[in-house]
């Protein structure tokens, strides 16, 4: 996402074409090589010349660009500067939690005891990293209501996977064949695929009229075809499921399990406790709840934590404590086995676990209420100037829609997206989730403070007021980036992917 | 809204001609409106078998992917290839060069009270 204006705080001066002089477009690092210039020295040759290589292994002509140190530099700083981050400005982009990721975190994992140890190294000299992910289980463990913990698994979705093949590891064991995996219609894409990924077939169990998961239909589609039903708590209207123990007990009933989605946990930590909710595994996303960087693609930590009579499950291995010996225990005959290689994602595990002392059990709590209250005071800003499809106290998202905007003005949801970035704000996410026609839905996050949310409140009641007397300027956004409105179906179609050489060099294309 | 007064449609935003023993397939203008410009489409092989509210493919667009649900159970007797090369004759012209699939119906007498009219589907959008 480019950036917009580099003062985020203000709200006038959002017009047309400022900041585009900022960062005139670099030429590609191709574009600038010239034969001969180079950036490196390298020492002469100290040991003895090895046999060459056989002449098939060797390519004659290498074309890699050719510049110098401060030509490459340039290019770095300079394309960075056109990306936007968290540390440059509001990103209220719904059900990704970008809150701030504190420094310290990023301090701690750089601890050479830390960031330098090996994998293969003997447990006897990593005990206290050992300590640090048995400590992290079990503070996780708490924060769930579920006491077995794996860090394993990569992300959430991979969380979500793990979930899944416990759920049938567990009926197998028991000898019962389970066909379907139930998943709300307002789910993340990621359930449903989760699902079939594990063998199952997704049904699709409707939203009621007040947000929550329609508790007839649920009623109606269990059967003993049921494996368990996958959701998220709150939902991604950012809404409370209404019922969630009722819920819980007719999927228990139908001899299914329970797996929750903690995509959104950053709305409960230390104000309700999934397990005490009927849940029997849940994944967190240690990059969105506790403050693990993300966004670029990962890498993420989706901690899965499961009930005692689950445990056995786990993948391996699961970090024990032997008196005051730590240890990792791999003995696990019942596993689903390995989903990772060595201990899941390390370093995120090393922030996370920085964050959770930051904070404390008190800080935790808080962090989740502020996030509540950031939502809602959005929320009631904007009740009046946009549609909210589920009017009701949200949790740590709100979710709007632009319908009417959209039918009066001709102004779509993705227009008023791309004129907040003129405004110096990341949009929210648009489109999602897809029950909402037109939908906007804005997850401020804790980290935000008043002055921040009030701007966001106020680039927004503009942009509205523009759509209705100048909807041109608002359907033409952004005009403060380098580059405008992509063409995203023709990126989508005929992505080039790679840059042609100018001596006629073979370009390839994506199909 | 383009909605022929000819065509039948489904909750699930696709029409249907009949023309004969064939029935063609694809989605209305709405549908193709909602979805954005569309980028891919995961078609059936001429042959195969749909079933009435089953998925018989996927359309994606830049902003989704969705399950093309099965408006009545039947053979496929022809697929749109052009689709392949040119996804965009969705979005420009969903009902006539930008048709999904022809069927062969199996269960049409069974099936069909379950399809809307012209009037039905306008007012499903209302």
């Amino acid at each position: 996402m480019n950036a917009g204006q580099e003062h985020p705080t203000a709200v006038a001066g959002a017009g047309a074409g400022a900041g585009a002089a900022l960062l005139p477009a670099p030429p590609l690092l191709f574009e600038q090589s010239v034969p001969g210039r180079t950036g490196v020295q390298l020492a002469p040759l100290d040991v003895p010349r090895s046999a060459p290589l056989p002449d098939e292994l060797l390519r004659t002509e290498l074309p890699l660009p050719e510049l110098s140190e401060p030509e490459v530099v340039r290019h770095f700083t300079n394309t960075s500067r056109r990306n936007f981050s968290v540390d440059q400005g509001f990103y209220p982009l719904g059900s990704c939690t970008m809150k701030y990721n504190p420094k310290i975190n990023d301090q701690v994992a750089n601890l050479p005891g830390l960031a330098a140890i090996h994998p293969y190294q003997d447990e006897a000299t990593v005990q206290g990293a050992l300590r640090m992910l048995w400590e992290l289980q079990e503070w996780l463990g708490e924060i769930a209501g579920l006491p077995a913990v794996s860090l394993q698994p990569s992300a959430g979705a991979h969380g979500e996977l793990t979930g899944a093949l416990i759920i049938r590891a567990f009926h197998e064991a028991a000898g019962r064949q389970r066909t379907t995996m139930l998943v709300p219609d307002s789910a993340h894409g990621t359930n449903p695929a989760t699902a079939a990924m594990a063998g199952y077939r997704s049904r699709t169990v409707p939203t009621g009229p007040d947000g929550s998961l329609d508790f007839a239909a649920l009623q109606d589609a269990l059967d003993a075809d049921v494996a368990g039903l996958m959701i998220t708590n709150p939902n991604t209207l950012g809404l409370f499921v209404e019922g969630i123990t009722d819920i819980a007990a007719a999927v228990h009933e139908a001899g299914g399990l329970v797996y929750m989605d903690g995509a959104n946990m950053n709305a409960m930590v230390g104000v309700a406790r999934p397990g005490d909710l009927g849940t029997d595994i849940l994944h967190f996303n240690l990059h969105k709840t506790f403050s693990v960087p993300h966004g670029g693609g990962g890498p993420g930590a989706g901690a899965t934590a499961v009930t005692a009579d689950l445990a056995p499950y786990l993948p391996p291995p699961v970090v024990c404590r032997d008196g005051d010996t730590y240890r990792h225990d791999y003995r696990r005959p019942r596993s689903i086995g390995r989903v990772r290689a060595f201990y899941g994602n390390f370093n995120n595990a090393v922030r996370g676990y920085a964050y959770l002392r930051s904070l404390g059990g008190d800080g935790l709590s808080e962090m989740s209420r502020l996030a509540v209250l950031n939502a809602n005071y959005v929320r009631a800003a904007l009740a009046d100037h946009l549609e909210l499809p589920y009017p009701r106290i949200c949790k740590h998202e709100a979710v709007f829609s632009a319908r009417l905007v959209a039918r009066d003005h001709g102004v779509r949801t993705l227009d008023i997206a791309k004129r907040l970035i003129d405004y110096g704000i990341h949009p929210p996410t648009i489109y999602f989730p897809l029950i909402v026609p037109e939908a906007l839905m804005v997850e401020p996050t804790e980290t935000e403070s008043k002055d921040t949310l009030d701007h966001f409140i106020a680039a927004l009641r503009a942009i509205l007021a523009e759509a209705a007397a100048t909807p041109e300027l608002v359907r033409t956004a952004p005009h403060s980036t380098p580059i405008g409105r992509l063409d995203e179906a023709t990126a989508a179609r005929r992505p080039v992917l790679t840059w042609p050489l100018p001596d006629g060099g073979s370009p390839r294309r994506g199909k | 809204m383009n909605i022929p007064e000819h065509l039948h449609y489904t909750a699930e935003h696709e029409w249907l001609h009949q023309d004969g023993e064939i029935t063609v397939i694809g989605i209305t203008d709405h549908a193709q409106g909602e979805l954005g410009d569309v980028v891919y489409l995961e078609l059936p092989e001429v042959g195969s078998e749909i079933v009435q509210g089953e998925s018989f493919g996927v359309i994606e667009s830049v902003k989704a992917a969705s399950d093309l649900y099965a408006p009545i159970s039947g053979e496929v007797t022809a697929v749109n290839g052009d689709l392949e090369a040119a996804p965009q004759r969705v979005n420009e012209s969903p009902y006539d060069d930008g048709w999904l699939i022809e069927v062969r119906p199996s269960r049409f007498a069974d099936e069909q009270d379950t399809l809307l009219d012209a009037s039905a589907y306008r007012d499903l959008l209302a």
